[in-house]
């Protein structure tokens, strides 16, 4: 048993259920204070997301539409934990997200391009925007995440004026994909079948699980992401080793940007959201990726299953009783498991201390 | 032109107030990240109490929208206390989550108050009409707040709690070097404690500033559009000394009160670009700016590390 608690693997998914419990916990305790009456059947629903609805059919195809938002969902987590582990807090994805978004709409709208073209464009984009934070701090010492949050607005009004050209007259809506150019559209392999026909399940979900395995095999096995690693470990030491830091903060960023502006493309290309060219705050999907990742206990395939997490309880957020409460109640959730994610290093502690302690007594009576 | 400086002047104001917050902070050695969420949560402060208020005279308006902005900052800057003193948690981890939770609390808090008033009422929005008037008075068409003075009673009071003072000298020690600053017998948690929490006053102060700056009805959804982050950057243009934010804080508010008024002056209106240019034209100075600055960069060295009694 001890062995087992002492594994990390084990301690970290210990530390994230324990923020997602503390989180519902305080998410039902806000809606308590709001309202009393309902708020149990409130946070139920929260987390039952797509359960809430009766027939087997819907519910199908309520998760196929969970899991369509799940996919950018995913590779925005995994662009914040690439970064992190090369010690950059990319809070640029928010923003490499937005230009992915409007690169891959305006070559699908504008110039009428197939899905593989503007999937690429959306990731040169998104890694051209990631590169100028790079650069910024490789070679001017910016600090990654004032500039990160900089780009992000400047890439939310730049998105805003282009995507204006392609949008319907009537609204601030860009033109519908399946209407304009379904060649853009991403295939769906045949996976609408098992949603119920809900065609916004696509080749999006085999395309992030395989880049959340590509991202777990060039961090963890090749020498390239050993070379990351160190030097987001301590830069003067990878230094005085021979790496080239600066190509590495770069080449991070890059590729940290090009993996949130693919998940940019997932989301757009199933059709399934349009971009609102008025809107005056950058979408909450690369913000997500913070949480998702950190409860992933910052590892590729963990980010797999908390981004699904995340998107179920955010959806989730629809079935509150609105004659009380609003859905953002479960961006509240989420801040705090962020929030909370601050204490894993401490609890992990903890928990290492306590079985110390405990081996030492035991060592002692022997 | 008067529109130009009058928004210059108080949008200066805010970033001033916020940066003066981050710099203290940060002389204490924590990166205050969270100064986005302390400004939103300020507002609701202020804006709660200017709804509840409703009519009264215009100094107990002014001075109780105040302390109740400054009051919710400082409470809410405890989460990054506890969070990086107490827990040696990521203070940029902590420092974004604090700025996602304010948002949506904001939002959450302020629509559910809306739905109790009146059930077909969804929106985020407060309003506080007779309110701001109470924070204005008007000389000729120009629109003096309040906030204006504040902010250099800010400046002034940053730089003498900093420089002339024992408690700065011994905050900033704690900043540079805090294992040094405990071995002559100063209490490095505490310490980082005032940082914090006076960090949390003045972003307080500085988020009802910006929600007063041009508006009668802010919509919380909408929280403060990365002033916190702009102010962040005025402090790193200032180089952590209160006297040059002062200045940056001038240079920004300009370009931000551009956006405002740009189509006051035909020269800009000839140039016609989309309004979107002036939106962004803040941030991109920005970029700039620290492009530039950042290089020699005088941070106090221990900014960001945990403290740790044991490590030297």
């Amino acid at each position: 048993m001890r062995k087992v608690l002492k594994n990390q693997a084990v301690q970290t998914f210990a530390a994230s259920i324990l923020c997602i419990l503390a989180g519902l916990l305080i998410g039902y305790i806000v809606l308590l204070f709001i309202n009393p009456q309902g708020a149990g059947e409130s946070i139920l629903n929260i987390i039952k997301n797509f359960f809430t609805w009766s027939r087997p059919q819907s519910q199908l195809k309520q998760f196929g539409n969970t899991l369509a938002k799940t996919m950018p969902l995913i590779m925005c987590s995994l662009s914040i934990l690439f970064a992190y582990k090369v010690g950059l807090f990319n809070i640029g994805t928010a923003g490499q997200y937005v230009a992915g978004a409007c690169a891959s709409l305006y070559a699908a709208l504008a110039w009428n391009w197939g899905w593989l073209p503007c999937m690429l464009l959306a990731m040169i984009a998104a890694s051209a925007l990631g590169a100028i934070t790079g650069i910024l701090k490789a070679y001017c010492n910016v600090n990654e995440v004032i500039s990160g949050i900089m780009l992000n607005w400047i890439s939310l009004y730049t998105a805003n004026t282009i995507l204006s050209n392609v949008k319907e007259t009537a609204s601030p809506y860009t033109l519908y994909l399946n209407k304009e150019n379904p060649a853009s559209m991403l295939p769906t392999l045949g996976l609408e079948k098992l949603f119920n026909g809900n065609t916004n399940v696509t080749l999006a979900v085999p395309v992030a699980i395989i880049a959340a395995i590509l991202v777990w095999v060039i961090l963890s096995k090749t020498r390239f992401g050993y070379e990351l690693k160190a030097t987001g470990n301590n830069k003067n030491a990878a230094k005085y080793a021979g790496m080239a830091q600066n190509r590495n903060i770069i080449l991070t960023l890059m590729i940290s940007g090009a993996l949130a502006g693919l998940g940019a493309s997932l989301l757009y290309q199933t059709g399934y959201m349009r971009w609102e060219c008025t809107q005056s705050s950058v979408p909450a999907m690369g913000f997500n990726g913070i949480a998702a990742a950190f409860l992933g206990g910052l590892h590729p395939i963990g980010a797999v299953f908390s981004s699904f997490f995340i998107q179920h309880i955010t959806d989730g957020g629809q079935y509150v009783n609105t004659n009380f409460y609003s859905s953002q109640i479960s961006d509240v959730i989420s801040s705090v498991i962020i929030y909370l994610c601050g204490f894993v290093l401490f609890i992990k502690l903890t928990m290492n201390r306590v079985i110390t302690r405990r081996e030492d007594k035991k060592g002692a009576k022997q | 032109m008067l529109l130009l400086i009058q928004y210059t002047l108080i949008f200066a104001s805010v970033l001033m107030l916020v940066a003066l917050g981050g710099c203290i902070s940060e002389h204490s050695g924590i990166i205050n990240l969270g100064l986005e969420g302390i400004m939103v949560v300020g507002a609701l402060g202020g804006a709660l109490v200017m709804r509840t208020l409703g009519t009264t005279s215009a100094v107990v308006m002014v001075l109780a929208a105040m302390i109740a902005a400054g009051l919710a900052g400082m409470l809410y800057s405890c989460l990054l206390g506890v969070a990086a003193i107490h827990f040696k948690a990521d203070q940029t981890l902590v420092g974004t989550a604090m700025n996602l939770l304010a948002t949506a609390a904001a939002t959450v808090l302020v629509k559910a108050m809306n739905t109790a008033a009146n059930p077909d009422n969804h929106s985020s929005e407060i309003e506080y009409v007779a309110a701001r008037k109470m924070f204005i008075v008007n000389i000729n068409g120009f629109e003096f707040n309040w906030f204006m003075i504040v902010a250099i009673i800010a400046v002034v009071a940053v730089y003498f709690i900093l420089y002339k003072n024992k408690f700065g000298l011994r905050l900033m020690a704690c900043g540079e070097h805090p294992q040094a600053a405990d071995s002559v017998g100063i209490n490095v948690y505490k310490m980082r404690w005032s940082g914090v929490l006076i960090s949390g006053l003045l972003g307080g102060l500085g988020g009802l500033c910006y929600i007063l700056a041009g508006v009668s009805l802010w919509k919380f959804e909408n929280g403060v559009a990365g002033f916190g982050f702009l102010a962040l950057a005025v402090m790193i243009f200032g180089q952590w000394k209160p006297t040059r934010i002062a200045v940056a804080a001038l240079l920004f508010g300009l370009f931000r009160a551009l956006s405002n008024t740009y189509t006051g002056f035909p020269f800009l209106l000839s140039l016609n670009l989309p309004g979107n240019v002036y939106n962004m034209m803040p941030y991109i100075v920005c970029l700039i700016v620290l492009a530039f600055t950042s290089k020699a960069s005088h941070a106090p060295k221990a900014e960001g590390i945990p403290y740790d009694k044991g490590s030297r």
